[in-house]
């Protein structure tokens, strides 16, 4: 990797003040996966401030009934907290779903946010990427493309966000509170990550200068009706082909409201409130949720080996809603471990 | 009494070693001044390079020199002095030779610094310009030009020869089946990446620590290649992080370390990156056409097994793909075709079972969908057209209780409460499936040698050049050293991995224990002829008349046998003649009555998978693997050999597959992120059953070799289960669920 400094900040104000001064710098945390990426190549920081001793890993009460993660809250520690546990559980499931243990326990819920595509152009320095050398081409979207993206794609990128637990964040309707050299703000999470576009090098609307702070979680957190359903290639240690967060609200066989965020499909968690306001006032039906599933697909676009994510996503919604009404947990397909003879 | 070790489940006498960090691997050794090698690879698949920049590399401070084509020393110029012991047909790649590039991923340059980080950042900034060819990485786009390999390689049989009318014999049966089978590339991926730390000793002389499963094979590379006679090269392995076949060939780590160590009179240290663990050899692309004929009982009529595989532009790697379907059952008409077609990618290389674990893959497929065509249980199907000899060969086997691997392995997975049709069994919205394939592989013996030291304190230090991969070497030589001369366990010390110790084949092919071990007990027999001599001689002896069958060796003793009060221990008998050690050397080889027989290992491999009905999601939850390896001598690493073959199997039926962007040329997913494996959470219960099998034959041991046998038959056995479960059959591995969901 190149050379580079390193300075440890001590508050918030002097990691700001050390990243607006210093033009090619990085926040580092866990490092989980900058570190990775400044190995290859493909990150080349010339300065580094290490945020690891500001705070920030406090898990607290907010004045509106909400959860405030710190952003150096570790993902372990979040996905084990009890008030996590109980409130928010599909976010604990959406943690447990991603990485290992030993990167869970040095990842932290900012940088989770902030982690990069898994795209294999992008991890090759031998190869073009619009994401990594703006104007280099994608070779994805006419090459090997099985885990990329069917939706809100562009010509330029077609890559996908890695996140599990940025899933569970969208469909929760979290707020990323951030601070930057302009004083504090907070994000709407859907409006944190960017899709591609012409801008494919950018991830997501955080200033140059800003860093995060926390995460807040709205006081609603679905615990009777939720789901976490992640399919991919292996059980453990791969990266969703497709992942679905769905929270239901109920009255009975009746549906107040619900919400779906899909991972594993486009350059940031999918959202389509349209589709979820089809829910509404429904009675919980297979049809509903296939009706649902067909109208969040809409306008999905395959790319060869990816295409199969388009059916397999909607199939997914579907599951992830019934699961989520029955609460049943023996619907998800690569977690349970039941060996009984057969009937 | 003293305890004996053969046939016990010993610990791994290396173990301690190896969970403390005591065992060093070959990236771990470090000297003072050491210098540090980083690699350079092409980005391009075909072509030349047409300009070298190394200034902004070269400015960095600390590194020592950036070795390219342009100023790489001159070494052997003959084909033959880069051919190594398995080395097929052809001229061997060699690094940094000219400007063509024959793959993607091929070294280009070596940055040496003086720190490895030093060495990783000035190779971001060699500039190297190409002029590109086309290239062609697609098996399927080049299957027209495919040919029969002209020259054959070393060790690997050829298609067995025709045998009565295959196509007429077809035509006529009135069961039939024919398909066509498919799995991509795969890596090795073994946990230790490739890495040669080469000690420069002065005076020209050089040890070197390789990751390689022959220390000899290394050496011989390096001598040929660099012009150093043996006695200015001591190759040690003494701990290789799992190969699995990668190890069979020296890699170009070894060169350019052995290269760059010469040049700058300078220790070196290349290790490779683990996207480079994706720039040599691999399992080839292989297309496989199986046509079955059989009357309406299931008896096979016609049997054809045609292969189509990848190998590269400069050498014909060529592996047994088609024959195992005439060994395996009885068949009058058979028909076996082997073709490659050349890529621009390096030359495949031998990966656990090579051709086996993929040629019985598509002829247990076969036989299943056959099974499904006649109606017959795929069991019944196999019993059927049992063989008790080897039609390849027309010779009988050595020892072939696989009828034992049938009966034993159905009865403990409950086989018999199958239901036939496909999507029969269920359990909520969970498609069951059940599935059975048999498995097969040589086992194979070569020449090798041991020497046995035996000191006056009763202690035992035997040694050979051969390797332990993981697989338990060192446990089970211990072991047959420790039984032949009556001593305890804790009293041998089994030294390998060594050039410089009595010569032993490259560790491969399943063949070590049934090959050195032979050797070990040679020697070990030596060192206890030695010892009762010497015992008599001892005045007063009370073993005095005792002739080689009186004479029992337990518990540090020679005893007779008929009465154990009269003894005298190992150390009374070397103080008592004055010796201070006893040494012998021994060389074991094949005998002339093994050749008269066909010698393999069989297995009986039956899965149970559950798939998700709507979301094509396999779990496989169930393995039972019954095999027939003659003598076990080590219950306990066999198992873990057998484990580690079925999981593997596993990987190959629904995970593993190396991801090729043929516009590029290039492999892309070169991670352990994303090429996959199974993980833990995968694998649910195996059970591992071996069935007894007497074999006076095949060597003194009685022994043959487990390292391969695990993964043949089980990718099949899971594909068939995924078939009974869902009624898809799916001919193109790996199963991943986009494959179930339409």
């Amino acid at each position: 990797m190149r050379p580079f400094s390193y300075t440890r900040a001590h508050d918030v104000a002097g990691a700001i003040s050390a990243l607006s001064h210093e033009r090619n710098a990085r926040i580092i945390a866990g490092g989980t996966n900058l570190i990775d990426l400044m190995k290859e190549n493909i990150e080349r920081p010339s300065h580094l401030i290490d945020i690891t001793r500001l705070g920030l890993d406090a898990i607290v009460r907010t004045d509106d009934g909400g959860l405030r993660l710190g952003a150096l809250c570790s993902n372990a520690a979040t996905a084990y907290h009890t008030e996590v546990r109980a409130r928010y559980p599909v976010l604990s499931k959406a943690i447990l779903a991603g990485a290992s243990p030993q990167l869970r326990n040095m990842a932290t819920d900012g940088g989770n946010l902030l982690q990069r595509t898994r795209c294999y152009y992008f991890y090759d320095t031998g190869t073009p990427c619009n994401k990594r050398e703006p104007g280099s081409g994608c070779p994805a979207i006419n090459g090997v493309n099985r885990i990329h993206a069917i939706l809100g794609a562009s010509e330029l990128c077609i890559a996908v966000h890695p996140s599990d637990m940025c899933v569970a964040l969208a469909a929760l309707e979290a707020v990323v509170q951030v601070e930057g050299t302009g004083g504090k703000r907070g994000i709407a999470f859907a409006d944190f990550h960017r899709l591609p576009g012409d801008t494919p090098h950018l991830d997501n609307n955080l200033a140059r200068d800003e860093i995060i702070t926390s995460i807040d979680l709205p006081a609603r957190g679905y615990p009777e009706h939720y789901a976490y359903l992640k399919l991919r290639d292996r059980t453990s240690y791969a990266f969703a082909l497709v992942s679905v967060a769905a929270v239901l609200e109920m009255d009975g066989d009746t549906i107040r409201g619900g919400r779906i965020a899909l991972g594993g499909v486009a350059h940031k968690p999918w959202r389509k409130p349209e589709a979820e306001a089809l829910l509404n006032g429904q009675q919980a039906s297979p049809d509903i949720f296939r009706r649902v599933a067909d109208a969040y697909l809409q306008g999905a676009q395959g790319h060869g080996d990816n295409t199969f994510k388009i059916e397999l996503a909607r199939r997914a919604i579907v599951r992830a809603l019934t699961q989520a009404l029955n609460m049943d947990k023996s619907d998800d397909p690569q977690l349970h471990r039941t060996t009984t003879e057969p009937r | 009494m003293t305890r004996s070790y053969i046939g016990q489940p010993q610990n791994r006498v290396d173990g301690r070693a190896k969970v403390t960090g005591a065992a060093k691997y070959a990236a771990e050794y470090n000297v003072p001044d050491l210098t540090y090698g980083v690699v350079v690879s092409s980005t391009i698949a075909r072509g030349r390079i047409t300009a070298l920049d190394t200034s902004a590399a070269l400015e960095v401070e600390g590194v020592l020199q950036v070795f390219t084509h342009e100023n790489a020393p001159g070494v052997a110029h003959l084909d033959s002095s880069y051919r190594d012991e398995t080395a097929p047909p052809g001229s061997p790649f060699r690094p940094l030779h000219d400007e063509a590039i024959h793959y993607s991923g091929q070294p280009v340059a070596l940055v040496v610094a003086e720190t490895f980080e030093i060495a990783r950042y000035a190779a971001t900034l060699v500039r190297v310009d190409y002029a590109t060819e086309a290239h062609a990485t697609d098996l399927m786009a080049v299957r027209d030009q495919a040919y029969e390999p002209p020259k054959k390689r070393s060790g690997i049989a050829p298609p067995s020869k025709l045998r009565g009318n295959a196509a007429l014999a077809f035509a006529n049966a009135p069961v039939r089946h024919s398909g066509e089978y498919r799995h991509s590339i795969e890596h090795h991926n073994p946990m230790e990446m490739h890495a040669s730390t080469v000690v420069w000793e002065g005076d020209d002389r050089i040890t070197v620590y390789d990751k390689t499963q022959g220390a000899p094979n290394s050496q011989q590379y390096i001598t040929r290649v660099f012009g150093f006679s043996n006695e200015q090269v001591r190759v040690v392995a003494s701990y290789v992080g799992g190969a699995f076949g990668s190890g069979l060939r020296p890699q170009y780590q070894l060169f350019l370390a052995v290269m760059a160590a010469r040049e700058l009179k300078r220790s070196v240290r290349v290790v490779l990156a683990r996207r480079q663990m994706f720039t040599f050899g691999y399992r080839p692309d292989t297309i496989q056409n199986v046509s079955l004929g059989a009357s309406m009982d299931g008896a096979l009529q016609s049997i054809r097994h045609d292969a189509l595989a990848n190998t590269s532009r400069f050498e014909d790697y060529q592996e047994n793909i088609v024959n195992w379907s005439g060994a395996l059952y009885k068949c009058a008409n058979a028909l076996f075709t082997y073709k490659l077609a050349q890529l621009d990618a390096y030359t495949p290389m031998d990966m656990r079972a090579p051709g086996g674990a993929t040629g019985v893959y598509a002829l247990e497929a076969a036989m299943d969908e056959l099974a499904h065509a006649a109606g017959i249980d795929p069991l019944e199907l196999r019993l059927k057209n049992y063989t008790d000899t080897d039609q390849n060969e027309d010779k009988p086997f050595s020892s072939k209780a696989l009828r034992e691997c049938y009966r034993q392995g159905s009865n403990k997975f409950g086989w018999a409460k199958r239901r036939p049709q496909p999507r029969s069994m269920r359990e909520g919205r969970e498609l069951i499936g059940w599935g059975m394939a048999t498995g097969i592989w040589e086992a194979l013996r070569q020449k090798a040698s041991a020497k046995a030291v035996l000191t006056a304190a009763g202690k035992l230090e035997v040694s050979s050049a051969t390797t332990d991969i993981g697989t338990g070497t060192y446990t089970i030589m211990s072991q047959i050293a420790a039984d032949t001369l009556g001593l305890a366990i804790e009293d041998v010390t089994f030294m390998l991995g060594d050039s410089s110790l009595p010569p032993a084949p490259i560790e491969g092919g399943s063949w070590t224990a049934a090959s050195v071990g032979p050797a070990v007990k040679a020697a070990c027999d030596a060192v206890r002829e030695r010892l009762l001599k010497l015992a008599r001689e001892i005045d007063g002896s009370p073993l005095a008349d005792a002739k080689r069958g009186d004479v029992t060796f337990s518990d540090g003793h020679l005893r007779l046998t008929r009465d154990s009060s009269m003894a005298l221990s190992i150390v009374e008998v070397m103080r008592g003649a004055n010796v201070a050690t006893i040494e012998e050397e021994a060389t074991a080889e094949p005998d002339r009555e093994s050749k008269k027989h066909a010698m393999y290992v069989h297995s009986a491999v039956f899965a149970e998978v559950r798939v998700d009905e709507d979301l094509g999601t396999i779990r496989v939850t169930r393995v039972v693997n019954a095999v027939a390896g003659g003598r076990i001598l080590n219950p306990k690493t066999a198992r873990s050999q057998i484990l580690g073959g079925v999981v593997w199997g596993m990987g190959m039926a629904l995970h593993e597959e190396t991801f090729t962007d043929h516009n590029l040329g290039r492999f892309m997913n070169h991670s352990y992120a994303e090429y996959h494996i199974p993980v833990n959470a995968d694998v649910h219960d195996i059970e591992v059953i071996f069935v007894e099998e007497h074999d006076d034959i095949i060597n003194p041991l009685g022994a043959k070799g487990l390292g391969e046998i695990g993964i043949v038959g089980t990718a099949a056995a899971i594909a068939n289960a995924v078939f009974h479960a869902t009624g898809k059959r799916v001919r193109h591995l790996p199963i991943t669920l986009d494959k179930l969901l339409m």
